[in-house]
């Protein structure tokens, strides 16, 4: 039994333009000690899937339509905010895109670092903060018994996305949610911040649900993919087999936009037009208007595609348009 | 900081030096002097007399340079032409009422205004957030001499303790501070809501979600520091006014504050009360000013490590 088990989960926000479908049926196993991905275009619901499992959906405008997240036997989506909050933070911690605003600029590093584990685990002050120096040296951080005092704008970029993760595996969660650790940063600093979940995620056994629109990064990170589009799965299988193998148009034509797979010279790749208005119902296939790879003509029209094991572990939105 | 407050008393300085000689040559070039209203019949001799005791008959360049003089070496703020008292006299005497008055209004203020803001904006878009902002409007825009007189007839008339008007007994403070403060609660209240909003939907407080602590955590460890750094630099002036005393209020509930000295010296053209009472309260939110900046650098480490 995997250790998160999401299914058929539908986030929907309800603005004036209509409901926005922002997440729209996803399904997907987290498996203890793995790293999953997902990975898709700004807007195709990738970070509120995973909001949605923390209860971080600003409701209202956001509603969770619908859909289950077992984990542990306790369902997230329906559980009530009091045992989410001994869940959030304590078994599922999460870090985030922009490390230069997600740390509180009002308090020192130290109070934020050692927030978790007093509120988790009623540690004392003095034994919080001395796990917090350990925390910060384990993420490579420099003189930890100074720089905890600190306050977050005495940090660098790269400094403070690592005490962010010090502060979301303190607890040594079980599944730690990475939504684009590392868009935010400079290249060299991305390297070394991936090296560091993935060393930290080894010692743990943390399982790692890592968001991103980098399929570089993906496919150093995942054991498998998720590629979304629309607020739906459209292909998943293990991370080899999806970059030696992509079956969907979707998943094609964003391998074959990556710039360095391209002969020098060469007119770059893009595919045209924008994602879907998601506060229109979508009939058929989502991916129909930009499909230039496969035949467009062929997508379907009338019925949604359905998500179909093609090849073994191998999940794909079969609709012959996409496929050919 | 030493350095920083140092700095911040010179400027204030300044700040009182440009009051000083705006309030001066607005009085100076006021119409009339002190001996000319009509009630007195004074023949013209006695008046150039009167004048001459007071140092009023002096251009107006020299009575400019003597006033800040005898400020400074005798620290005399002149004697009222009106009640031949020294300006001192007055401001002491009156100003313990308008203390009194301006700190309990400042708790009202506070104490209202400030969680209904915290509230507003942590309960936005429902049915707290509208009845506390439709508070709060109705506050700023109900004038205070409407207010007091309605408290005087609701509450005053049928509580027996609460005075309708007077000042002697410590339950006397009641009705003139709600007067006084609501209108301060109103706008703070307002002030609040809109910068806890926006610390509210900061990053920082969905990562303080995402540790897993509950609402009411978030609000006051994570979001009030931020969201009460516009009401701090607000109270600190807004202090200065209300313990300044308030004509309106004061009348309205015969309080024996400083407030009515600003109109009633206006009127009987007492030029060195005017000026007196005007520097005192510059004085004042030169003060409070700089108290409400080292309260902000106190809660904000961005700024306090800066000044330091």
């Amino acid at each position: 039994m995997p250790l998160l088990e999401v299914k058929n989960l539908k986030t929907h926000f309800h603005t004036r333009d209509g409901i926005v479908r922002a997440v729209d049926g996803v399904s997907f196993p987290v498996e203890k000690g793995k790293t999953i991905g997902i990975v898709g275009e700004s807007g195709s619901g990738k970070s509120v899937t995973c909001y949605s499992l923390l209860g971080l959906v600003p409701m209202p405008p956001g509603k969770i339509e619908g859909g289950s997240a077992i984990f542990d036997d306790t369902d997230l989506l329906k559980c009530h905010e009091n045992d989410l909050c001994k869940i959030r933070g304590k078994r599922i911690s999460m870090i985030f895109q922009d490390p230069m605003t997600s740390l509180n600029p009002y308090l020192r590093i130290s109070t934020q670092i050692t927030e978790p584990l007093r509120i988790h685990m009623g540690m004392d002050k003095k034994r919080a903060k001395k796990e917090a120096i350990e925390a910060l040296r384990e993420v490579g951080i420099p003189e930890p018994e100074k720089r905890v005092n600190m306050y977050p704008h005495e940090f660098s970029g790269g400094m403070r996305q690592r005490a962010m993760i010090a502060m979301a595996l303190i607890t040594k969660p079980e599944i730690l949610i990475a939504d684009e650790p590392t868009t935010a940063l400079d290249v060299t600093v991305q390297k070394q911040i991936l090296e560091l979940i993935k060393s930290r995620q080894k010692e743990l056994g943390t399982a790692v649900i890592f968001i991103t629109h980098d399929l570089a990064v993906i496919s150093e990170i995942c054991d498998e993919v998720n590629v979304m589009y629309a607020g739906k799965i459209v292909e998943r299988a293990n991370s080899r087999e999806l970059f030696s193998n992509p079956l969907h148009a979707y998943t094609r034509s964003l391998l074959q936009s990556i710039p360095a797979t391209q002969l020098k010279g060469e007119k770059l790749f893009t595919i045209s037009g924008l994602p879907p208005n998601l506060a229109k119902p979508i009939q058929g296939c989502a991916f129909r208007p930009r499909n230039q790879i496969g035949n467009s003509d062929e997508c379907l029209t009338q019925s949604t595609p359905e998500f179909k094991e093609l090849d073994s572990n191998h999940w794909v939105q079969n609709c012959p348009g996409c496929l050919t | 900081m030493l350095k920083y407050i140092l700095q911040r008393l010179l400027q204030g300085l300044l700040v009182m030096a440009a009051l000083y000689t705006i309030v001066f040559f607005l009085v100076g070039w006021m119409p009339g002097d002190p001996f000319s209203s009509n009630e007195k019949n004074i023949s013209p001799e006695v008046r150039e007399n009167m004048k001459k005791a007071w140092g009023l008959d002096k251009p107006l360049w020299q009575q400019y340079l003597i006033y800040p003089k005898n400020l400074i070496t005798e620290g005399s703020l002149g004697v009222s032409t009106e009640k031949n008292r020294p300006v001192w006299d007055i401001i002491l005497q009156s100003f313990p009422a308008s203390l009194i008055l301006g700190v309990s209004a400042l708790f009202i203020a506070v104490g209202i205004g400030v969680p209904i803001g915290i509230l507003s904006a942590t309960k936005k878009n429902t049915a707290i957030d509208y009845g506390g902002m439709a508070i709060a409007m109705i506050g700023i825009c109900i004038p205070s001499f409407i207010i007091g007189p309605v408290l005087q007839l609701t509450l005053a008339a049928k509580i027996p303790a609460l005075k309708i008007a007077g000042w002697g007994h410590p339950l006397d403070i009641i009705l003139p501070s709600i007067t006084l403060g609501l209108g301060t609660a109103a706008y703070l209240a307002r002030l609040t809501r809109g910068s806890m909003l926006e610390i509210l939907n900061q990053d920082y407080i969905r990562t303080a979600k995402a540790k897993g602590l509950k609402t009411f955590s978030v609000v006051i460890k994570h979001a009030l520091r931020g969201g009460l750094l516009p009401s701090v630099a607000f109270i600190g002036p807004a202090f200065a006014a209300l313990i300044s005393g308030s004509f309106i209020v004061e009348t309205i509930f015969q309080v024996p504050g400083m407030g009515q000295h600003f109109v009633n010296a206006a009127i009987k053209r007492d030029p060195f009360v005017l000026r007196g009472v005007v520097l005192f309260y510059g004085l004042l939110i030169v003060f409070m000013n700089l108290a409400a900046d080292l309260i902000a650098a106190a809660l904000n480490p961005r700024i306090r490590l800066e000044k330091t």
